[in-house]
């Protein structure tokens, strides 16, 4: 390098980066910052309905595109930036990896309280954090609900079995069945947990991508016993169980106002999981494995889905999605597209959210231990 | 049916939805130019405008978006070897040759005739088989799925080179670094090192980077010349890449079909089927020997695969709800947005529907093609650029899309080891064709074993598609070798009466065999079921790696093993240090960690233009504004994240 040259790159390299610098931090005046991270005082920025004008909400989710939740948060992102006070643009910011335990991490990370980050969890989020998986590094007591979405499960068998309903569900209790999951601490803790509960004599195979995959295994008949979430029932086993391929057993069932377990209102016919635990045994569900399954149902389903913000964010902030969000439920574009898209249930806003963000978030020690039990025995995992 | 068809294609010739395909099949051109970025991109840019439009408008826009990102992405694949998308790393190896040889406007023209071929075929296919394939793309089972898994792998024999053992093992490599991260059977995790980044595995985008693209541009930095050094074709160099492809129709024919059936398969993928195409063509041809080295035909088949995949890998998406590609899902998403269910309706109510999305593909193909050939020869005049002027465009291109992998820093670091690997690979003539098709069906010859020996247990080698696909493979094993790509013919035959010192590649067959000794001392510490697939595989492995050393320890100096581009290339060939391209970027790099990506690339443009290419101040300015910019542009547009540096 000689002088001429390093004249050149000296000048250009203050040039450039001294442009780039005050562009940028003339861009950063323009984002409020709501909190210090040092000293985690709240500044005082008046929180109004122009708060959102002009701003990007990022909304992570740790799935990946055209899948479930990505549908479900692209479904409500339209009608959120429409409803939002000052129209925000909402991206959904796809951070997939680890069964989602990276997007989360990665959210917790680098979310401020300003309410301009959001986290769209799903039940594979709740699972691991309820496990103890060393991998996690989000917590959920550092966040509270925007608000909630439930959603439901259906289990179905082939018709080649022979039974018409969870009635004769005995029937089926010595034949040997296989079960394609995703993996033991993902959301399929539930159907394996309640294939166990209820004796049946059900083989679990790993390594399945998600659920549509389990699906095309039933298809192909090489598997005979598989669930689905409502919305993925409704459009691709529903036809399945008209042609007379596929008989549909039990619902998870919803939580209803006291936390009760109660039939899925979008499948009114089904029995719940309680009532073919009912038939098999002769007795209600009680017990510690029972209280388990229902943790992790809770977890897993009750609140399947739940919007995060840092416990830190502005009440007003939260009161303004809450706002929007009902307000948003009453659209009637949004009332007719809403089943198609997504399901049937409701997006659940503030007290309720609450409930069931703390039933889904938390689990008793006892039922903790039991579970990881039940994967130490089972799948020989320790965790 | 027929008036169905008809009808569905005059609702799309209303002046509306064809501005809409229209509008979709420009985003997709401008979208799949830049590598890395893809329909998951393109989405998220045609959201806001999808809600609120009629079902036919959407639809075609974003077929048109997903149908034309394989023909653009051709582009970077032939101008600068860099593989433009998962189902174009195959153009690659002949496309870039052909450019380096200054006929890159043919090989443009072969490859996006090729590729509305291909689309055209794929789209015929649909309209017919859509409503019957159903059944059909049931008989796929885990067991079949498996085994077209091995069949993906019997490509390995034709892409080795001289020495088949070299292949073997390069192609067992990429198996093994494919298995890093959960095991499919267990969710064990293998060989992470304590490093986070690992537990899902290194992604495709930055192995396919650093394996093709940056031995390409390391090498092109140390010669300093222009791409293209051959004599230019002139004007209508692409006219003479249709007469190619008309000349091999019915090349492109049978790879249309294979595209097509491969993408109709649930579970294969879309990035392995330009690998089986190509494998294809080098098989079936009687003169193999211009492969590697710019064949024309090795452009035209798997261009004309990958974008008849899109057509087959609709069938699934539509009748299933599964998406068959990456793509297909973020189609799968935008179809719920706007209120359309995928699943068995597709084919009885609502086939009208499923008639427009076919001809959306098939008009969207003809547009895409057309516009590209168009541009086919101004843009192939890069490839004349002196070299050090389009260096910093391309380093910046590839650190770009590798980040957008998983928007991490790491994956520019991942991009760096593996791009040394990369360039070591070529150098010592390890075949990297045959460590990327290890790695990209490894989890997927895993995954479907595992889950087929549970399923039907060893029986499942006796399911009459299976031995199908089981006779294929080995009828592909035995035409494999009668010949091979081999890129390095021409050096190997002058290297002979020179003596070579084979310290260095000593050095990197002992690198392999300690990965896959490392690989058994892992494999041991995992589960049976977490274990045994790359146990079995590094245990086959290890006594060809063991004998490959042997080979360098002795000395033996005819043995076909024996390869070294460098000591074989003519003096004065390169201008540079073998490390002086890795010493820039690893430099950028550390730059970006302190100060941030687009800083970093700020400098990084000013130093390299002023010291390497030695411009003014006025032209080093510009670049850099104009690189600057463009990389500004998308990451603003598209809502794309660049790394954060720790000072700001």
């Amino acid at each position: 390098m000689n002088k001429t040259q390093f004249q050149q790159i000296f000048g250009l390299c203050i040039l450039f980066l001294g442009a780039f610098f005050l562009l940028s931090s003339l861009q950063k005046g323009e984002t409020i910052v709501v909190q210090d991270s040092t000293t985690g005082e709240v500044a005082k920025v008046e929180i109004d309905d122009n708060y959102f004008a002009g701003k990007v909400i990022e909304w992570v989710i740790p799935f990946k595109e055209g899948g479930g939740s990505d549908t479900w948060a692209r479904f409500n992102a339209q009608f959120l930036s429409k409803y939002l006070p000052g129209n925000p643009t909402v991206i959904i910011s796809n951070i997939p990896g680890g069964g989602s335990i990276k997007g989360s991490n990665l959210f917790a990370d680098r979310v401020k309280p300003d309410g301009l980050m959001i986290l769209g969890t799903s039940g594979s989020t709740q699972m691991p954090f309820l496990l103890d998986d060393p991998r996690v590094r989000y917590d959920y007591a550092d966040y509270k609900p925007l608000w909630t979405y439930p959603t439901g499960g259906v289990v179905y068998v082939s018709s080649d079995l022979g039974i018409k309903d969870a009635s004769e569900i005995a029937k089926i209790k010595d034949i040997p069945l296989i079960y394609a999951s995703q993996g033991p601490t993902s959301l399929d803790l539930v159907p394996n947990i309640s294939f166990d509960l209820l004796g049946l004599n059900v083989k679990t195979v790993f390594g399945f991508r998600g659920r549509g995959a389990g699906r095309l295994a039933f298809e192909r008949g090489e598997v005979k016993i598989d669930y689905q979430t409502s919305s993925a029932y409704l459009k691709n086993v529903v036809p399945l169980v008209e042609s007379g391929e596929a008989v549909p057993l039990w619902s998870w069932g919803v939580l209803d106002e006291n936390g009760e377990l109660v039939r899925d209102p979008s499948f009114p016919d089904l029995p719940h999981f309680g009532e073919v635990y009912e038939i098999m045994h002769g007795k209600k569900g009680e017990g510690i494995a029972y209280n388990s399954w229902f943790a992790t149902m809770a977890a897993g389903f009750g609140g399947m889905k739940l919007v995060l913000v840092p416990k830190e964010t502005p009440d007003e902030i939260v009161t303004i999605y809450q706002k929007a969000i009902t307000e948003m439920k009453k659209d009637p574009d949004y009332i007719s597209k809403k089943q198609k898209a997504i399901g049937l249930y409701e997006q659940v806003v503030r007290e309720k959210a609450k409930i069931i963000f703390d039933l889904a978030t938390n689990i008793d020690e006892a039922e903790k231990e039991w579970c990881k039990n039940f994967l130490r025995e089972k799948y020989n995992l320790n965790i | 049916m027929i008036d169905l068809v008809f009808q569905a294609l005059q609702t799309l010739f209303t002046p509306d939805n064809f501005m809409y395909l229209m509008l979709g099949v420009m985003l997709g051109l401008v979208i799949g130019v830049f590598p890395g970025l893809g329909g998951i991109a393109g989405l998220s840019l045609l959201l806001p405008f999808l809600y609120g439009m009629d079902e036919v408008s959407a639809l075609a826009t974003l077929i048109g978006l997903v149908a034309v990102i394989p023909t653009s992405a051709t582009f970077t694949s032939v101008l600068m070897g860099i593989p433009g998308s998962s189902s174009s790393q195959a153009t690659v190896l002949d496309g870039f040759a052909l450019a380096k040889k200054g006929q890159a406007s043919r090989a443009l023209g072969a490859a996006f005739s090729a590729s509305l071929f291909g689309g055209l075929f794929g789209a015929i296919i649909l309209t017919f088989f859509v409503q019957i394939a159903r059944p059909v793309i049931l008989i796929f089972g885990s067991a079949e799925l498996f085994m077209l898994a091995i069949f993906g792998l019997s490509m390995v024999g034709s892409l080795s080179g001289k020495s088949l053992v070299k292949g073997v093992v390069a192609c067992a490599f990429g198996l093994l670094v494919g298995s890093i991260g959960s095991a499919p059977a267990t969710g064990e995790f293998r060989m992470i090192f304590g490093i986070n980044y690992l537990y899902d595995g290194l992604p495709l985008v930055v192995i396919a980077l650093s394996i093709f693209a940056f031995p390409e541009i390391s090498e092109l930095f140390r010669k300093d010349t222009a791409i293209a050094d051959g004599a230019p074709l002139g004007k209508g160099g692409w006219l003479q890449g249709v007469k190619d492809l008309i000349k091999n129709k019915w090349l492109a024919l049978r790879c249309a079909g294979i595209g097509t059936i491969v993408g109709a398969i649930p579970g294969m993928g879309g990035s392995v089927v330009d690998w089986i195409a190509y494998g294809h063509v080098v098989q079936t041809s009687k003169d193999k020997s211009k492969f590697g080295k710019g064949d024309i035909r090795g452009v035209i088949a798997p261009e004309s695969a990958n974008n008849a995949k899109e057509g087959g890998a609709l069938m699934p998406t539509l009748l299933f709800g599964i998406p068959g590609s990456g793509s297909m899902a973020v189609f799968l998403g935008g179809m719920v947005l706007i209120g359309i269910e995928a699943g068995p309706s597709m084919v009885t109510t609502d086939i009208d529907l499923t008639y427009t999305i076919i001809w959306s593909l098939a008009i969207a193909n003809v547009l895409g093609a057309g516009l590209s050939l168009f541009l086919a020869g101004p843009i192939s005049k890069l490839t004349r650029i002196k070299f050090s002027l389009l260096a910093p465009f391309m380093i910046m291109v590839i650190s770009f899309a590798a980040f957008q992998a998983t928007k991490d820093m790491i994956d520019l670091w991942m991009l760096l080891i593996f791009g040394v690997i990369g360039i070591f690979m070529k150098r010592f003539g390890w075949s990297r064709p045959a460590f990327l098709i290890g790695f990209v069906l490894a989890t997927q010859a895993e995954s479907y074993l595992n889950m087929s020996v549970q399923f039907y247990s060893w029986d499942m080698f006796l399911r009459p598609g299976v031995l199908i696909i089981m006779v294929i493979s080995l009828i592909t094993v035995y035409f494999s070798r009668r010949g091979t790509v081999d890129e390095n013919a021409e050096l190997m035959e002058k290297e002979r009466d020179r003596k070579l010192s084979l310290g260095p590649q000593l050095f990197f067959a002992a690198f392999i065999l300690l990965f896959i000794i490392i690989a058994i001392i892992d494999g041991h510490q995992q589960s049976f079921l977490g274990g045994v697939f790359p146990l079995t595989i590094a245990y086959i492995t290890l006594p060809f790696a063991v004998w490959l050393v042997w080979i360098f320890l002795q000395n033996k100096q005819d043995n076909p093993a024996v390869f070294d581009a460098e000591q074989a290339a003519e003096e004065g060939t390169f201008k540079a240090h073998w490390y002086e391209p890795l010493l820039w970027v690893g430099g950028l790099y550390l730059l970006s960690v302190l100060i941030g990506f687009i800083p970093a690339i700020m400098v990084f443009f000013v130093s390299f233009f002023t010291l390497k290419a030695q411009t003014s101040w006025l032209k080093t300015a510009l670049l850099t504004i104009a690189g600057v910019g463009l990389l500004s542009l998308f990451g603003y547009f598209l809502n794309l994240e660049f790394p954060q540096g720790w000072l700001f």
